[in-house]
């Protein structure tokens, strides 16, 4: 309950800040998901009504743009880079062992809410592929040991 | 003696340790007893030999990489701080010949000062061309980068001047000036090292730009997927404010011109300037139809200039020291530099800012020093996940606009991936349509449906079934593709699908026996 009325009220409060720049969706959304980690279903007739639009433009915004999530991540998101420089370099190889070692796909979340996976197209760090971001941490010439080294320096520290 | 040591802070260090790297040099540097003082400065762009630590000394910069943190012990004991001997001396930056041979004027201090101190900006030949610009007329600056011969250096090539001119001559109370800083394409990184390493240039580009035509706003839509970006052109916006470089009375000239960073959010079509424009303005990107065209009516409708990272970033230095200093660099109508980028399976990967006019063969290979596994290079994908493949054969291809058109390939955003002999071009067909798939806007027909179709006949034809038909139909659906899409998505995913089935028909199971039939 108290959950969901601070929900409402932190939503409240950022699209209420925002709504008058001009084209104030996406900033409301990005603000909304770094408060939350997602965008609650909830939140869309909040936005909808501050911002004149209907929940059905809302609901389309939100779903059109990959980071957008509406469903709540782990408590760390992994960013895959798959594009061609990673590929280029064994991205597939790790990519497989990744899925395998955190035992979820793309776009899920590990059963005891740690880690999410999600597909990169590019973290323009090409220079030092395979490459991977978690949160603001970027990581470049992944292997599958150095992979397992960072996310058990992870488990340990949390 | 205070020693200056630089490790850089730009994300591709980073990701290579960097930041730990710094850490421990100032802790064992205390320890010791010693006086130094840590600046991080942006990548040199060698990043094999990230992170790459530089010591201020009488005879230069010298450098040591790439560091370990179980070096760093070692590093002091060989007394790096006054450019002793070890295993991981570099020597002088400058005179590493990949560095040495490059003429770097948009990256020209990328590398060499604290990318957000607007003081190190200015002492490095920051804000000239901006202070020139302030004492022209609108169309005397438009007449410099017109004479320039700067194009899109985000992969459309369009001369910069012409669209700038567009909007200058038409009337609108409101008029804005967007940056293209989705920078998507595999392959490419110079916009991030822009933006990191040196967003004041940026500023400075962008705030000619509006001087230049009468724009007071300004956009830099910066994909998502760069936080470390964000935050260096946040804290430079805000510097350039307090200096009186943004704002509404720009160094006491009585013009005013304000930037603001946006964020995409991992939508690669919003590189497509339409949908980035209906990004901004806070909708779902899809691609508007042209015309009108931006530069008339653009954002919010009103005239607006949509230019890259690397476009606006060499304004700078042209309205510095002239559109003709500029335009004497290059080969035909390729004038001007290239930030090129050597990407993927390649042993010494980096930035490499050049004249248009170097080979690819050169490129790979004098300064590539060929793959990073050994083995022989197979394939190189130019200008991005839309470039088409080039097979050994096209390797003395000279980096120009036109010469590269003329192989039916582009030079995009001058990213250049690498692939050794173990890559399946058939897989990687394939994955070009499974990506214009997952990009698509959805906007047009072609695009939206052809891209699953063409994974599905791609899919079919590494099976092996029937290839007869198969194949055929996947060149009609290409075609389709090229010729009925809105925009580059679905009219380039042809490139390097058709160019991975022309020059590497055997990885398709077309064997010469078939093609004849």
């Amino acid at each position: 309950m108290t959950e969901t009325v601070s929900m409402f009220s932190i939503v409240k409060e950022i699209t209420s800040a925002l709504k008058d720049k001009p084209g104030a969706l996406l900033p409301i959304l990005h603000d909304i998901q770094n408060a939350l980690g997602y965008i609650p279903a909830d939140s869309i007739p909040i936005i909808a009504s501050e911002l004149r639009l209907s929940r059905a433009e809302v609901h389309g915004v939100i779903s059109f743009y990959h980071y957008f999530r509406e469903t709540p991540p782990g408590k760390q998101t992994i960013h895959l880079c798959r594009a061609e420089s990673c590929q280029a370099m064994g991205s597939k190889k790790l990519e497989e062992h990744v899925k395998d070692k955190l035992g979820i796909d793309y776009h899920e979340t590990t059963a005891d809410g740690r880690f999410s996976l999600e597909p990169a197209y590019c973290l323009g760090l090409c220079s030092c592929s395979p490459s991977m971001q978690i949160g603001e941490d970027v990581y470049g010439r992944v292997s599958n040991e150095s992979f397992d080294s960072i996310i058990n320096e992870m488990e340990t520290l949390s | 003696m205070t020693v200056i040591v630089y490790v850089p802070n730009d994300s591709g260090a980073l990701a290579l340790g960097a930041g730990r790297i710094a850490a421990a040099i100032e802790k064992e540097a205390r320890q010791r007893g010693l006086d130094i003082k840590l600046v991080r400065n942006g990548s040199r762009g060698m990043f094999w030999l990230e992170p790459l630590v530089e010591v201020e000394i009488p005879e230069g910069r010298i450098g040591y990489g790439p560091v370990q943190l179980k070096d760093i012990p070692g590093l002091f004991d060989a007394d790096f701080l006054n450019g002793g001997a070890h295993a991981l001396k570099v020597g002088p930056i400058d005179e590493i010949p990949y560095f040495k041979k490059q003429q770097r004027l948009t990256f020209a201090r990328i590398g060499l000062t604290n990318p957000v101190s607007l003081e190190d900006y200015l002492s490095n030949d920051g804000y000239r061309g901006l202070n020139n610009a302030l004492a022209m007329s609108g169309a005397d600056i438009v007449k410099q980068v017109t004479d320039s011969g700067l194009r899109g250096r985000g992969g459309a090539a369009f001369p910069t001047g012409i669209k700038w001119n567009t909007v200058l001559n038409t009337p609108s109370e409101q008029k804005y000036i967007i940056c293209n800083a989705d920078e998507g394409d595999s392959g490419t990184f110079s916009d991030r090292m822009v933006m990191e390493d040196d967003p004041f240039v940026l500023i400075e580009g962008m705030t000619i730009a509006g001087i230049a035509v009468g724009a007071t706003q300004g956009y830099i839509y910066l994909r998502v997927e760069y936080p470390h970006a964000h935050r260096a052109l946040n804290t430079a916006i805000e510097k350039a404010y307090q200096a009186g470089y943004l704002g509404e009375d720009i160094q006491g000239s009585g013009k005013q011109f304000d930037l603001e960073v946006r964020l995409g959010a991992g939508a690669y079509v919003c590189g497509e300037e339409t949908s980035l424009m209906e990004s901004l303005e806070g909708k779902r990107g899809l691609v508007r139809f042209k015309p009108p065209l931006p530069a008339i009516s653009g954002l919010f409708g009103k005239p607006t200039i949509v230019n890259n990272v690397i476009s606006l970033a060499s304004v700078p230095i042209i309205l510095d020291k002239g559109g003709e200093y500029y335009r004497d660099f290059g080969m035909g109508r390729s004038r001007g530099t290239l930030p090129i980028q050597l990407a993927g399976n390649i042993k010494y990967p980096g930035l490499v800012e050049l004249a248009f006019g170097l080979t690819l063969r050169e490129l790979l290979y004098d300064y590539g020093g060929g793959s990073a596994s050994g083995r022989p290079i197979k394939a190189v994908q130019v200008g991005g996940p839309l470039g088409a493949y080039l097979p050994e054969s096209q390797f003395d291809t000279p980096l120009d606009y036109e010469a590269f058109a003329a192989i039916w390939a582009v030079v995009g955003h001058g990213g250049i991936v690498v692939f050794d002999d173990t890559v399946d071009m058939a897989e990687m067909a394939r994955y070009s349509m499974e990506f214009c798939a997952i990009e698509s806007c959805g906007k047009c027909t072609p695009c939206r449906i052809g891209s699953t179709r063409g994974e599905e006949v791609i899919k079919d034809i590494i099976a092996g079934r029937d290839l007869h038909k198969n194949i055929p139909l996947l060149r009609d659906l290409c075609d389709t593709l090229l010729n009925g899409s809105l925009c580059a998505l679905g009219g380039m995913t042809p490139y390097p699908v058709l160019s991975a089935l022309n020059h590497f028909p055997e990885d398709f199971g077309i064997t010469e026996q078939a093609s004849a039939a």
